[in-house]
């Protein structure tokens, strides 16, 4: 058990900060949330940014311990997460890198390291969510190409993708997780709408995206026909490993600003409140600990990220919430006040325990895949 | 960072888990459970002579060298397999206590307010004059409380020696029942702690696989199946915590460690229970002496508030 840095560990880590210290002064101001075009500029800038100084490839390439010193002086530095570039960065990118052929690997990658092409994930549909596999969006064959019909929901960056991870159901006959195709969906093809959807949070961070009789050129298929559901299980793993490592950094900086509020505002004074916000401490304290070890047995295990993220996600999901409704003690009647950030984090982390798989589904996953319980439903 | 076991702390690991699963079996624990405890003096001279208790000792003086995550690793295994006995006191007084370090003397420590296995120690470190028995909730562990708050740490906060003098009270060298809990013995607490979680998590999930109700095994439906899952992310979310507070020994991640591994240990065994239904309720099962041994390790680290205090005043300190 080593929780310090290798020599060369602590060589990346000191560049890195080096730099950031020297990059992020010069970036300019972070757009308003509301401006699309903006975000889709500042998000693909800092993807050039990095991809510059050589940093491009590191959610993919490093090992995952290089991987999560990223993600933790990144964020301590206050440096630009990868906004519109997730899905292409740690979905859709592993995914072609692993699965696509050559040609596929030097059309698609070069773009999303450079920060030059958007992608957005097509997987989730209005009647099929947790049971994923149950998914209708048809595609047929015709000649060339696929021609898709159907219907996409909870598409985050929709809006400005230029492309979208696509699932769809090619052989209507077979189980339901064999007859699925993995495709590349230009987001200009004729026949694609884009509806926003407004959260509870009054944001608009996704939307459903409707397909009408979409031509998508066969020559897009990642993977074989009717395989796409197990090319999707290589994304899914990626999202489960070390995605919100940032946010647990993050986190403990907004507990110790809770505190600091407290202390002003004197709500400090009550034990019950200072026992909470302890006991908050203890479990982000532990949360970190928690990705230094997955990331450690991913290592391990030549990289591959277990079902450790499950375990984490499960408690992280539940400590940011509780995080946030504790924000809420510290604020008292502010908590009410939508122009204190975080009444608005405290709207967002409701989405914790559902987005990525709910804390149902995960539970589910612990009990059959690490206990060894018996297939329930 | 290598936040994993070494091949060395896996086999050691291993070797202690073979000789508990030995000598320390659930039906012995449940034999024993029938009498009065008894102190079983052959196998703390044979954990002396695999080195428990001299584990941390440099080699010079007949310890093994290690540090510790060894340790660590050790008490998660007594706690898993329900050792009896003042284990984490006699470990402690290895280097004080003549015979402590090979098993033949058996030392005990006043904390929280309590003192285990009082009348079969040899030595007490802390102030145990005029303590008086109770009748320990664990079958497994013989209890006295100490009157008075003598050499107890104080609920909510801690004095000082000056304060203990102008109180007229004394301290013994030994100190592991000064005004503080040592925080080497709540982290290995916190180490039994989490080996007892491991267990019940262990038990549950076993009883959910194999009992059938319904036509079916009981770990198919989802309150059961979800019921267990919760049962091993707070293990796993102790573990994380118990193992890094022994890397870094940090009083910080060791008041968390405390915390989480006390909850792990509590609430799984609770859960344990449940699962078990009425088998969980009954004297034979193993169930109850885990959440019996669980209750009584959680006030050995002194009150509660005193591990949330000192985390929330690390919030300030450092930024967390």
């Amino acid at each position: 058990m080593d929780l310090s840095d290798s020599p060369a560990e602590a060589e990346f880590r000191a560049g890195l900060r080096a730099w950031l210290a020297e990059v992020l002064p010069t970036l300019p101001a972070v757009p308003p949330a509301h401006d699309w075009p903006a975000r889709r500029r500042y998000d693909l800038g800092w993807q050039r940014t990095l991809y510059d100084a050589g940093y491009g490839d590191v959610h993919w390439d490093a090992p995952p311990a290089k991987r999560l010193i990223f993600l933790e002086e990144t964020e301590r530095a206050g440096a630009p997460y990868v906004g519109a570039g997730f899905v292409g960065l740690l979905h859709a990118g592993p995914t072609i890198a692993a699965e696509g052929t050559a040609a596929q690997r030097a059309r698609w990658l070069p773009p999303i390291l450079r920060g030059e092409e958007i992608w957005c994930q097509g997987f989730s549909e209005p009647d099929a969510g947790s049971d994923l596999a149950a998914l209708r969006t048809r595609a047929r064959r015709d000649g060339g190409h696929y021609v898709v019909s159907g219907s996409k929901i909870w598409t985050s960056h929709a809006e400005v993708a230029d492309w979208c991870e696509l699932l769809v159901r090619t052989d209507p006959d077979a189980p339901k997780h064999r007859g699925i195709t993995w495709l590349a969906l230009p987001m200009d093809a004729p026949g694609v709408t884009v509806r926003p959807l407004r959260t509870l949070a009054g944001s608009a961070e996704f939307a459903q995206v409707f397909l009408d009789e979409v031509p998508v050129p066969v020559g897009n298929r990642v993977g074989a026909e009717h395989d796409g559901w197990r090319v999707t299980q290589v994304t899914l793993g990626f999202e489960r490993g070390t995605a919100f490592a940032g946010e647990v950094v993050a986190c403990r900086r907004t507990l110790a600003e809770l505190a600091a509020e407290a202390r002003r505002n004197g709500r400090w004074d009550d034990p019950a409140l200072r026992r909470r916000l302890g006991r908050l401490h203890a479990e982000f304290r532990a949360l970190w600990r928690l990705v230094q070890w997955n990331v450690s047995a991913a290592e391990a295990s030549g990289g591959v990220p277990g079902t450790g993220g499950s375990v984490f996600k499960l408690a992280y999901s539940r400590a940011r919430q509780e995080l946030y409704d504790t924000a809420a003690e510290v604020l008292g009647a502010d908590c009410l006040d939508l122009d204190r950030p975080w009444t608005s984090e405290r709207l967002s982390s409701l989405s914790y325990t559902i987005a990525a798989g709910t804390s149902q589904i995960q539970y589910g996953i612990v009990a059959e895949r690490i206990l060894g319980l018996p297939k329930g439903r | 960072m290598r936040f994993r076991l070494t091949d060395d702390q896996r086999a050691l690991r291993d070797a202690v888990r073979r000789l508990l699963s030995r000598r320390c079996d659930p039906a012995v624990l449940r034999k024993a459970a029938e009498g009065p405890p008894v102190l079983d003096r052959e196998l703390w001279r044979a954990l002396g002579a695999v080195g428990v208790f001299a584990l941390r000792l440099p080699e010079a003086e007949g310890g093994a060298g290690l540090g510790l995550p060894e340790a660590v690793l050790v008490f998660e295994e007594a706690g898993r397999a329900l050792l009896p006995g003042p284990l984490v006191a006699t470990h402690l007084a290895a280097a004080s206590v003549p015979g402590a370090a090979t098993g033949e003397t058996v030392v005990t420590a006043v904390a929280g307010g309590l003192v285990e296995w009082l009348d079969a120690a040899d030595v007490v470190c802390g102030d145990a004059a005029g303590a008086v028995p109770l009748r320990s909730v664990d079958p497994l562990t013989p209890l006295h409380r100490v009157r008075g708050g003598r050499g107890e740490p104080e609920p909510g906060g801690t004095r000082d020696a000056g304060d203990a003098a102008r109180a007229g009270e004394t301290r013994d060298a030994g100190d592991a029942g000064g005004m503080r809990p040592d925080p080497l013995a709540v982290l290995l607490t916190a180490a039994e702690q989490l080996g007892s979680a491991v267990r019940s998590t262990g038990l549950a999930a076993q009883h959910a696989r194999t009992r059938e109700q319904f036509g079916r095994p009981i770990g198919a439906f989802q309150a059961v199946a979800h019921l267990c899952a919760g049962m091993l992310v707070r293990t796993e979310t102790a573990r994380a915590a118990v193992y890094a507070a022994a890397v870094t020994a940090d009083p910080v991640d060791i008041a968390a460690a405390r915390l989480l591994a006390d909850e792990a240990a509590v609430r799984c065994a609770r859960d344990c229970l449940q699962v078990h239904g009425g088998m969980g309720f009954t004297w034979e099962s193993e169930v109850h002496l885990h959440l019996k041994r669980a209750w009584m390790r959680t006030r050995r680290g002194g009150e509660v508030t005193q591990s949330e205090e000192v985390l929330a005043g690390g919030l300030l300190v450092d930024g967390g």
